[in-house]
């Protein structure tokens, strides 16, 4: 993980913090609670609420979980911490009843008769936000709210009244305001992480789990999720909050559980601890959380933007007048919130969008009307956002995925035919060099994971040396010592003298790579700064298109 | 709100208002033609709708139901055979429903419970049920009555849909109008279609909200199968009074096309059952008037061809439900 350097903690404990105190006293969510609800009552504070006592849940060979044994207690905030495939989900989805555990016991409240499924799960007080968004898209946040628990008039009409009564009630208490007859396609994802936990709030919970959920959302709206989730626990409710960013852990939990390798290897008081500890415990080793780099040295200009125009899937304009220079030995961070034309500059530069208008130029070539082979052999790296769907073939080796760009080119191949020696030992090098963790580098990139995965997307568009190295979202859904390798990669690669465009919705990222920052909003770039002592919150008002 | 409402459907009500007046002329123009044009359309139509209903439940809930031609074609075969056998009308009726009833049972276990893929078990549905009937069929036999026409008291005395629709008619075609506009209510002002549109677009959201996706696949495909058996009885038992080898031809494809065009929506698939009713009976008329010198395997293809060409302007207006064609697999299995 990437942290600020100049980032100064400061935990609030949710039972000590005079603050916090303060807040459970005035807040109006708990004045409007019935004092059933609230459970806030005297002698309940500090109840444990769920008690996990030596969970296993193994997938074919994969032991996902071993032997989890963890409790929450009533208006806690506890993070879950681990590196991607710690088995986190694993976890809650089990706590949740959408996985059955293969040993050990779940009990919420005392009562140990194993979670069915979400609606037992749901019976028992439970309520979840799930990594990706459990809404129907066709459907109006009304809709998605009472599904499951209908308001219904005559037996079995939809009460649609009730269910936006619902909605602005829930609204109002919790201060997330949402349009009730909005459909949910049409709401930026922010807004739909709003509906999902209201969805969440609208039956009784007693334990809110949330599962990665700022993983989408600004710094702004970051910000506004901790205050109402540290709202929500002094009026009573029990959060398990699954992140692997370190600065939201260290801002809003009580204590921490940090998870490897399926096991629990560390639970800790958020108050005696600090990220540099943390990040240490999950990984195993001493992280480097901050990159070291030297100051750029910039050499002549390779990449050049000029009043670029795209347009996205719908037809409509997503970068709009985009100009933007990239040099030779410099990184240059475009920061924005997601759905700014970022994708759509990217797949632009890539040769996989066409360009509407404007001009881009790789040195004097021209590359406005360039096709991704030709971008490719101009010299381009590129480290697609999606790399499930354009950075890999799930279904060929590590080593055909590592060549898929020059795979008929010598030596990997020879008048038309493959040659797998070549190949082969190419692949070898890069494993080791990328450290690669594979059973050998003939199994198949689908089934490792995220981590290596993309691993060997970054080993593949920087082992040709590229002029021009376009990384989106380089590090998305990948653990904190992966991360830490490919950050040094990128500076590596620019240090030895090439361009490097980075495109992130991390502002972490962002702060600690760039050499240069770009912001862009609504297609454009709204502001350019130095990265050197760039001001987060500067940034982050930018992004949300206050200029 | 109504004038938004307008404001948003103006095309459709324009379209929906010439096409009522034009039909309203052509219908009083005293050409002897029309009255005899608008009954065949409407019988021609009455199938589709109940079977592109059964379209519409299955592909709602999230499977894909290519198996109505084999359903329809059995129950066709079961109502005809059963009633002339017992000599009871209502025997057959209930014999085709339920043999609807079985296949969709059927076909939902099989997609559902085994998710088995959605297409090859429609596809093994249809070849089963062509081999069944032409094995078993018995030339020779016959209804013991005809099924009872009605008039509809007071909606018989409406202008043009008095006659066309309420007038010497029979329980399918008033069940298709029923059936028509109950599917419509319950998909989108029910807790049941709510449920139904959730498990088809997003299962996992309705999974993670307490629904039962497989249990509503199953009762949601099994039940439409009663639709598709009344569609059948009424081809052997209503609109002719025999059972032929492969009677259905084609309708039970052709509804699911009217599915798509009507864009999932029961109302507008009824509309586009009755555009095609139309185009069926052009199809009769051109045959018989005799002004055109058409081989009449050529005009009957005229439907499939309008199919085609509605189909491709259709494409990419309008939106399937998400999830259709994909079982469902939870967390763990």
């Amino acid at each position: 993980m990437t942290e600020v350097p100049e980032y100064d903690p400061t935990p609030v404990g949710a039972d000590t913090a005079p603050e916090h105190l303060e807040a459970i006293a005035t807040s109006a969510a708990v004045l409007e609670l019935p004092p059933e609800k609230s459970g806030f009552g005297e002698g309940n504070v500090g109840e444990v609420l769920l008690d996990i006592e030596g969970l296993s849940k193994s997938f074919g060979s994969v032991r996902a979980n071993r032997d989890i044994t963890m409790h929450v207690r009533r208006g806690e905030i506890v993070a879950l911490l681990g590196e991607n495939g710690a088995g986190k989900s694993t976890l809650v989805n089990q706590i949740f009843g959408l996985i059955t555990p293969d040993t050990g016991t779940v009990s919420v409240r005392g009562d140990d008769t194993p979670i069915k499924d979400p609606r037992d799960a749901i019976r028992r007080g439970i309520g979840m936000v799930h990594q990706h968004f459990q809404l129907v898209p066709v459907m109006t946040v009304a809709e998605n709210l009472v599904l499951g628990h209908e308001p219904t008039k005559a037996g079995q009409v939809l009460d649609i009244a009730s269910a936006r009564e619902l909605v602005r009630t829930l609204s109002a208490k919790h201060g997330l305001p949402v349009d009730p007859d909005a459909e949910v396609e049409d709401l930026p994802v922010g807004t739909q992480q709003r509906v999902e936990i209201l969805k969440a709030l609208s039956r009784r919970v007693d334990l809110l789990i949330l599962d990665e959920p700022t993983a989408v959302l600004t710094p702004q709206e970051t910000d506004e999720l901790l205050g109402v989730m540290k709202e929500l626990a002094a009026s009573g409710t029990s959060i398990v909050f699954i992140t692997h960013k370190l600065r939201e852990v260290l801002a809003v939990s009580d204590r921490v559980y940090v998870l490897r390798q399926g096991a629990v290897v560390g639970e800790v008081e958020t108050s005696t601890t600090d990220a540099r500890k943390l990040a240490t415990m999950m990984v195993g080793r001493e992280v480097v959380l901050s990159i070291d780099k030297a100051d750029a040295t910039p050499a002549e200009t390779v990449l050049s933007i000029t009043d670029l125009h795209v347009k996205d899937d719908r037809d409509l304009g997503a970068v709009n007048g985009f100009s933007l220079e990239v040099r030779a030995g410099e990184i240059v961070g475009v920061a924005g919130v997601e759905g700014n034309g970022q994708r759509e500059l990217v797949e632009a530069l890539a040769g996989m969008r066409k360009v509407v208008s404007g001009q881009m130029t790789l040195g004097d070539l021209d590359l406005t009307k360039a096709n991704p082979h030709q971008t490719h052999h101009a010299g381009v790296g590129h480290i697609p956002e999606d790399r499930e769907k354009h950075g890999l073939v799930a279904a060929y080796s590590i080593a055909d995925n590592l060549v898929l760009n020059e795979f008929d080119q010598a030596p990997y191949a020879k008048g038309g035919v493959r040659n797998f020696d070549a190949i082969v030992e190419h692949a070898e090098g890069v494993r080791k060099e990328f450290d690669i963790r594979s059973s050998s580098v003939h199994q198949s990139s689908g089934s490792l994971s995220g981590g290596n995965k993309q691993k060997v997307v970054v080993a593949r568009e920087m082992s040709f040396k590229p002029r021009l190295l376009m990384a989106a979202q380089p590090t998305r859904g990948v653990d904190v010592g992966s991360i830490e390798f490919i950050h040094r990669r990128i500076v590596d690669a620019r240090d030895a003298g090439a361009a490097v465009l980075l495109v992130s919705a991390e502002l972490d990222e962002i702060l600690s790579l760039s050499d240069r920052i770009a912001v862009v909003h609504g297609g454009r770039v709204v502001a350019e700064m130095p990265g050197r002592g760039a001001d987060r919150t500067e940034i982050g008002r930018l992004m949300a298109g206050d200029h | 709100m109504t004038t938004e409402w307008i404001a948003k459907n103006r095309t459709t009500l324009i379209v929906t208002v010439v096409v009522l007046v034009a039909a309203y002329v052509f219908y009083y123009a005293e050409n002897g033609i029309a009255p005899s044009m608008y009954t065949s359309a409407w019988g021609y139509a009455i199938p589709l709708v109940l079977a592109a209903l059964v379209g519409v439940i299955g592909e709602r809930s999230g499977v894909v139901n290519i198996g109505i031609e084999g359903q329809m074609l059995v129950a066709a075969f079961a109502g005809f055979f059963a009633s002339a056998y017992s000599g009871s009308l209502v025997v057959g009726v209930l014999a085709g429903i339920g043999s609807g009833l079985i296949l969709g049972g059927f076909l939902a276990w099989t997609t559902v419970r085994w998710r088995m893929d959605q297409i090859i078990a429609g596809v093994v549905l249809n070849i089963i049920a062509t081999g069944i009937t032409s094995f078993y069929y018995k030339p020779g036999k016959q209804l013991p009555g005809l099924m009872p026409s009605f008039d509809v008291p007071i909606l018989s005395k409406i202008p043009l849909f008095g006659p066309v629709f309420f007038t010497g008619t029979s329980i399918f075609a008033i069940l298709a109008i029923l059936a028509a506009l109950f599917v419509h209510f319950g998909l989108f002002h029910t807790r049941w279609g709510l449920r139904t549109r959730s498990v088809g677009e997003y299962p996992s959201a309705a999974d993670t909200a307490g629904i039962n996706v497989e249990r509503q696949r199953l009762v949601n495909v099994t039940l439409a199968g009663a639709l598709a058996g009344c569609a059948g009885v009424y081809l052997s038992m209503d609109a002719s009074s025999s059972f032929e080898r492969n009677m259905v031809a084609g309708r039970g494809f052709l509804a699911l096309a009217i599915m798509i065009m009507g864009a999932w929506r029961p109302l507008r698939a009824f509309v586009m059952a009755i555009f095609f009713g139309f185009i069926n009976a052009v199809a009769s008329q051109l045959q018989q008037s005799g002004n055109i010198d058409l081989p009449p395997q050529l005009t009957g293809t005229l439907p499939f061809v309008v199919t085609i060409i509605v189909l491709a302007i259709a494409a990419g207006r309008v939106r399937a439900p998400a999830a259709v064609g994909q079982p469902y697999i939870k967390g763990d299995e």
